[in-house]
Order: C-alpha cells, then structure tokens, then sequence
C-alpha cells in the first residue's frame, strides 16, 4: 500500500489533475504537491494524491553522472 | 522510451552489479525499510544477481505488517459498530483475534467497502449522509499527508459524517529504535523514496552521525537499488558513513513542506505500538484536538485494548531483521498467501509474502 507510482498529467482542474500510467487514467487530487505540475509532466501519484513531480534535469544530471564513471552509453 | 526508463536499463544494472562485487570486501548487511524495496528488490531480479556477500534484511516498512494486535482488534471492534468501514484493500485480510479479519466481519454483515483513496471515502460519507464512515488510517509519512487533506477537505465542506482512526507511523523513530537494539547487524540502511519525498533527508541524520551507518535514499528501479548499494560499498571502503539522498529525481533534501505542513496541521505525533518491536515514543501520529470531531477514537469512545498475539507468529522477528521469513517454522506450511496467519504473508508487501511469491 505504499506503493507510489509516475503518472503523466494529461490536465488540470483546480485541485484535481487526470493523469495517466500504461492505458490506466485516474483523477488525483493536487492538494498535497508544492510545486504545482504542468501537462506534460511525470508526478508520483499515492492513494489518490499527487506527492511531488519528477524532476528531469535531476534525472538527466544522475544518468550524466553514470555514463561518465561506469563508462555506459544512456541519453 | 522515457527519459525515465533508464533507470531500469540492463547494461547499466549490469555496470553497477560488476562494481559492487569487484570494489566489495567483506559481507554487505543493508535493510530496507519499504515494502516497494522489499517487491521491487525480488521482483526486478536484483537479489538474484547479488553475491551471497550482499545479504538483503527486510525491516519494517510494510505499514500492513507494522500494524500492531491492539489495532487490527480495533479495527474489528469497530466493524462490530454501526458505522461503514473505508479501507485500503490490503487490510481486509489481517488476522485479528480468534482468527477474525475485516473480511470475515464483512461476510458476517458488516459494511465494509475497500477505497483506493481516502478522498473515496469521504464521497461515501457525502453518499450517505445518514451513516457514519470511518477510514482505517495506517501508512508512513507518504500516506498520512493523504489522509490529513481529506479531513481537512471535510472540515471546510462540513461533513460531519466522517472520521478517521489513526494509526499512522513515522520512520525515522522506528529507525531510532531498531539501531538501539544491540542485536541487530545491519550496516546500512537504504531509505524509503516516497517516505523522504515528504520528510526529506534531515531526519535521518543520526544514522550518520550518531551510529556511524551510512543511509541511501533511493528509489525503486533496479538501477535506483544497485546505485545504492555502491554507494555503501563506496563509504565504506572511504571510511565514513552519510546520508546520501541519491533520489534526487523525486526527493528533495529538505522534503515536501507542504505535505508536511497539513499533516502536522492535522495530526501531532503521538507513541505508538509497533509489531515486533511495541511501543516507540513519538513514532506514531495521533488527531489534533482542533480536529476531534474526526477522530473516530473519541467519535466512538473507542480505547486500545491488550490483546493476546498470533500464537506461533513469527512476524515481529521478521519486522526486525533478525529471523529470515522461511526460517519461520510456519512459513510455506501453516502459513500462506492464501490462508496466512501473520501479516507479513497477507500484503503483497510483507517479507514472507515477497519471499514466499519470489523464492520458493
């Protein structure tokens, strides 16, 4: 149960966003998120609530940092 | 491909499984403490392909399994009122006393409707404005944020058909506890990721600094898992221990303030019972007094009571990573996923259930 899983925003209303996984869609409610998410990007979705957006840059920067010292090929 | 979906790339799991055998020296003991670690470190292969020296304790991070008896009787003490239960699904199979659950009380006429989400259940009181609705309130600091902004909504909308009975947990004193205990070997501590999207990484400081054991805030991709576990290696081979939040795709150090704030805003901390380990000062979450009126605790007159445990459960070992779940004398014979008799075969979360579905 407390699982929390990336949901693309496919819109906003108010307080509440429908977002997407795989072909499941949901309303979630925004109450709880900080930075407020825009359509387009990737929020962890639990029980009903978005907790927070994924960062890209932040996502881009770590697997930056893996192609350099391990030597792999990523983005 | 998402940009995301690397972080579940073979080649790069590959990479990083080469560097922690080759850089390792010695034996690794790391605990997890989330029951998405515990599933995703089985179902993603990861433990497979660890060496015997990386041993894998699961710690008390199913919230299901860390319920205590004094609360699971609770929960069915109150299926017994006239009131409609909300629950998340993976509370109706716990075994309660004399072998009762949330799902045997339904089939014995009780209301009790499984919600996904406790905004869910707040519609269900606006359905039915002439019942009362409680919600079961288990979870860390990522689910009660949840359940805080629903009471919260409730109050601004004047429903007054809905509480909540708290039972809510934080980690970081559970943590705290389990260090204390001269017992446990564990080396390291890999954080919970959704847990520390909330609280941030502050909290777990001590580990560092007043245990000496390094801690990784990951997240749940093998990729998240195996960057972690090099990370341990890494310290350790350096000799110093931190607390490294390497999740820095969701998780921010200083945590979600906002979640905070309504959770506090609506809860204040409180001690709480935890299986296998009892009571911990300050480690649970308890209704504000401003909030009363949504605790079903006072709503009901309800108190916690003492409760004979699970005979012959061996859970709370398990909770505390000092008994393996197949090592339990009823693992895999009188105790199953399917007729299970401790609550760490009943989540699909809980250690013996992952080891029973993943090993065996």
């Amino acid at each position: 149960m407390c699982l929390a899983i990336p949901m693309e925003v496919l819109n906003i209303d108010g307080q509440s966003a429908e977002v997407q996984v795989g072909g499941t869609r949901q309303t979630v409610r925004l109450d709880l998120i900080s930075e407020f998410p825009e359509v387009g990007d990737f929020v962890i979705v639990h029980a009903g609530f978005a907790l927070t957006r994924l960062d890209r840059e932040e996502a881009v920067a770590t697997l930056k940092l893996f192609e350099e010292g391990l030597n792999v090929e990523l983005i | 491909m998402s940009l995301f979906d690397n972080f579940k790339d073979p080649e790069l799991c590959k990479a990083l499984l080469d560097r922690i055998h080759k850089e390792l020296d010695g034996e690794l003991r790391f605990m997890e403490v989330c029951g998405t670690h515990t599933v995703s470190i089985f179902r993603s292969g990861v433990r497979s392909l660890l060496s015997d020296k990386v041993v894998h304790l699961s710690g008390p991070g199913c919230p299901v399994c860390v319920t205590h008896d004094s609360e699971v009787a609770a929960f069915l003490e109150l299926a017994g009122k006239n009131a409609i239960i909300a629950t998340f699904g993976d509370l109706m199979r716990v075994p309660g006393p004399d072998k009762k659950s949330l799902k045997s009380a339904q089939a014995e006429g009780a209301r009790v409707k499984v919600v996904y989400s406790p905004f869910d259940a707040l519609k269900l009181a606006q359905d039915n404005p002439g019942d009362k609705v409680v919600f079961l309130g288990v979870g860390f600091e990522t689910t009660a944020p949840a359940i805080a902004a629903t009471v919260k909504v409730a109050r601004e909308q004047g429903i007054t058909n809905f509480s909540v009975l708290c039972f809510h947990k934080l980690v970081p004193p559970a943590l705290d506890a389990l260090v204390g205990d001269p017992e446990l070997k564990v080396q390291a501590f890999l954080l919970p990721g959704h847990v520390s999207a909330i609280i941030g990484v502050e909290p777990y400081r001590f580990l560092a600094e007043k245990h000496g054991l390094p801690a990784v805030v990951a997240g749940f991709e093998p990729v998240d898992i195996l960057q972690a576990l090099h990370l341990f290696v890494t310290m350790r081979n350096e000799g110093r221990a931190e607390v490294v939040n390497a999740y820095t795709r969701v998780v921010s150090d200083a945590g979600n303030p906002k979640a905070v704030s309504v959770m506090h805003e609506v809860f204040e901390p409180a001690d709480a019972l935890w299986r296998g380990i009892g009571l911990i000062p300050g480690s649970g979450l308890t209704v504000r007094e401003e909030y009363a009126a949504f605790d079903a605790m006072r709503v009901f007159g309800m108190e916690l009571k003492e409760v004979p445990a699970i005979k012959g459960c061996r859970c709370g070992d398990v909770l505390k990573g000092k008994l393996s779940p197949d090592g339990c004398p009823l693992f895999g014979k009188a105790c199953t996923p399917a007729a299970p008799v401790g609550p760490c075969m009943v989540s699909t979360e809980g250690s013996c259930a992952a080891y029973y579905k993943y090993k065996v």
